[in-house]
């Protein structure tokens, strides 16, 4: 028989018993429900968890670090073989340029900071400040900033972490007590100046040039040392009036938004400045390189898969690198047994409903035993009859996947909903924990036929091996 | 036993031939012997009754020519082939190409509409869809069924109801006719329309009828050849002069 025509004698035969293969349908549908409810609850929860760990870069970030910093991260990997710290590359501006040409990187850039004294409204506020690159106004560190991003590349501008914002407005937030919403805190403050100090690295002989933004002079300090060209510099003090263009909820602690940073800066607008930073020091005792190094720089990886290669290629280098890989696969491999748990859990009910379809079915036989002979009378063969159950089985399990689909989509949307009105309730964020991937859809509609396939298996195989001159004697 | 693959040379023109076909149902702990070592042979556009009491073993024989059945022992050759031979598969086909049937029950499906169950075979033979209605409103314009098509048998009287059945057997052009009891459940007015349909068919279409009955007069008037059986063996055979003489066409055509 040809396809359609099984379809059409199919679903004829179903509309025959409708309340029966209706209740039938139903059961599966109920299972698919289940099934697709637990699952998109799953991916749901495991996009929230993810979420948050892409936005703070925990997945997609390497940090590198000179093997000459032996404060560093990752000591152990001193006995792993490369370079001696001594002898391993300094982490200057070509190596950056170097690791940013490697494949699968998008950026690499430096971390430079500082702590500094900012003064707002005559009053100083001391806070760690750092400089972040123009990627950050594409990604989602920055969901949910008030105000703007820079202007410029390197604009006067800065952005503000709630915490600081709070701190500049006297509105420190006591422990235990509720933290006053962003937007709260940014509306008195954006456009708001502040003056920013900080001390630049001067090459010797310090003849400063009064920089442009420096609008207050000081006399510059020069402790140079003349002896050694190479490792001198002097550091002159300078104060910057600031713009307040955005004020951020970004936690502090993340790793991609800098860490304990309160206060971001341009990137290059740091780097114009040439800013002292701690690893000055170092420059001048070891004495490696006449340019300034930067104590780590942070690679960003196209694809979290990808880190390892990128790490693998970064320590060809010299270099160090840390990133939370291990954090990351352990974390996956929660989320595939979770699904997996929540898949047999949902699976039960499909279970269930297979059972109907079999019973569906051999009733089925018995009733339309005298139809089945007749078929075969008049030339239908094993495989038509066989196939026609199938269909049978195919049609009911097809119905009965797209109306679970649906009624598990509803479930998830309704469980969503009291979620978030439980949420509101504790003053907390709306979250989305219930999410349907394409896939689901399709793979459970799949899934649903599939079982219903192996339902069918048995009777149709029965109905098949009837005994046509039997079936005609049956009344 | 002498089931010897092939047609013997006297059976060329045979379209039908049994030998020493028997078919044995195991029934509790004795043995049923409904076909017990018959050999027949039908020739090609002959019209044979089966004559016997019920129980005789006449509807088991023709269960075993169209293919419904396979006999215990012995041979059935159709069509120059032997149907004990044949796997499952190749009976459907069988079934649904060489033998056309038509019952006492009538045998429709309930569900579907004149039409639908006239069209019936041809789904199973892969037949277009833009096709099978004309052939179906062709077979149904012979057996004089013109109107009606859409209802549903249970919607017909019974005479239209076999009209039904007659058409669906003649939809795949089948060389053989296997009528088992075709006017059984008919008023003899009904019975006798049927009748000269199957006559007009085996008569104008070159069809080989065969066909069960236990009414000796009936079978007097159509077949041009009688066999009587009883508890599952041959027990006579008899010429037709009469029915013979009474063919615008005698023994039909090849």
């Amino acid at each position: 028989m040809k396809a359609y025509d099984l379809a059409e004698l199919a679903v004829r035969n179903l509309k025959e018993s409708v309340l029966r293969n209706s209740l039938t349908t139903v059961g599966i549908s109920v299972g698919v429900a289940s099934l697709v409810a637990m699952l998109s609850l799953g991916i749901g929860l495991q996009q929230l968890a993810t979420r948050r760990l892409v936005r703070s870069g925990l997945f997609d970030t390497v940090v590198v670090t000179s093997r000459r910093d032996l404060r560093n991260f990752n000591r152990a990997d001193d006995s792993s073989g490369g370079p001696a710290p001594a002898e391993s590359p300094a982490l200057d501006e070509p190596a950056r340029q170097q690791i940013e040409k490697l494949p699968n990187v998008v950026e690499a850039y430096p971390d430079l900071r500082f702590i500094t004294s900012f003064t707002y409204e005559d009053k100083p506020h001391l806070t760690m400040v750092a400089g972040i690159p123009p990627s950050y106004k594409t990604n989602d560190a920055f969901e949910g900033l008030q105000g703007s991003f820079f202007s410029a590349d390197a604009a006067p501008e800065v952005v503000l972490q709630k915490t600081f914002a709070a701190e500049l407005l006297g509105k420190t937030a006591k422990p235990g007590t509720d933290e006053a919403p962003v937007a709260q805190l940014a509306a008195p403050l954006l456009g708001k100046e502040m003056t920013m100090r900080y001390a630049e690295r001067v090459s010797a002989p310090a003849v400063p040039e009064t920089a442009p933004s420096a609008k207050v002079g000081l006399h510059p300090l020069t402790e140079g040392n003349d002896s050694q060209e190479a490792a001198t510099y002097s550091i002159v003090s300078h104060e910057l009036k600031v713009k307040i263009v955005g004020v951020t909820d970004l936690d502090p602690d993340s790793m991609r938004g800098p860490v304990r940073a309160r206060v971001l800066l341009p990137l290059k607008l740091i780097e114009s400045l040439h800013v002292v930073q701690p690893t000055a020091l170092r420059d001048t005792t070891q004495a490696a390189n006449k340019a300034p190094t930067y104590s780590t720089v942070s690679v960003r990886v196209k694809d979290p898969a990808k880190i390892q290669l990128v790490e693998d290629a970064v320590k060809k280098m010299g270099f160090n690198t840390f990133s939370m890989l291990d954090a990351t696969r352990s974390l996956r491999r929660f989320f595939a047994v979770l699904d997996l748990f929540l898949g047999i859990f949902g699976s039960l009910a499909l279970a269930v409903a297979s059972i109907g379809i079999v019973n569906t079915l051999v009733m089925a036989i018995l009733e339309r035993r005298r139809e089945i002979g007749i078929m075969k009378a008049i030339g239908a063969s094993d495989g038509d009859v066989k196939k026609l159950f199938f269909a049978e089985a195919g049609v009911m399990g097809a119905l009965g996947g797209a109306l679970g689909v649906a009624l598990g989509w509803t479930i998830g949307r309704v469980i969503n909903a009291g979620t978030n009105i439980y949420l509101k309730r504790q003053e907390l964020a709306p979250e989305q924990i219930w999410f349907v991937p394409w896939w689901l859809v399709v793979g459970a509609i799949g899934f649903a036929i599939l079982v219903s396939f192996i339902s069918g298996l048995y009777p149709a195989a029965r109905a098949a091996r009837l005994d046509p001159v039997q079936a005609l004697r049956y009344e | 036993m002498n089931a010897r693959p092939g047609p013997n040379p006297q059976s060329a023109t045979a379209a039908i031939r049994s030998e020493n076909v028997c078919r044995h149902y195991p029934m509790g702990q004795s043995l049923i012997r409904a076909v017990d070592g018959i050999s027949i042979q039908v020739s090609s556009g002959e019209f044979v009754a089966l004559l016997g009491t019920s129980g005789s073993g006449k509807s088991s024989l023709l269960n075993l020519i169209a293919g419904l059945d396979r006999p215990t022992s012995g041979a059935v050759i159709v069509e120059g082939k032997d149907l004990a031979r044949m796997s499952r598969e190749e009976l459907a086909k069988h079934r649904l190409h060489t033998v056309g049937m038509v019952f006492q029950s009538f045998n429709l499906i309930p569900s579907m509409t004149v039409i639908e169950n006239v069209a019936l075979p041809l789904r199973f033979a892969e037949v277009d869809r833009s096709q099978r209605d004309s052939l179906a409103r062709a077979a149904l314009d012979r057996v004089g069924l013109s109107l009606r098509l859409d209802h549903r048998p249970t919607e017909l009287s019974g005479g239209e109801q076999q009209r039904t059945s007659l058409a669906r057997a003649l939809i795949n052009r089948p060389k053989l006719l296997l009528a088992d009891e075709p006017t059984g459940n008919l008023d003899s007015k009904t019975g006798t329309e049927i009748m000269k349909l199957i006559r007009e068919f085996n008569q104008s279409l070159g069809m080989t009828v065969v066909m069960v009955t236990h009414e000796r007069a009936l079978a007097e008037q159509y077949a041009q050849r009688l066999i009587f059986l009883a508890d599952g063996k041959l027990i006579d055979e008899k010429s037709n002069v009469a029915a013979v003489a009474e063919s615008p066409i005698p023994g039909g055509r090849a």
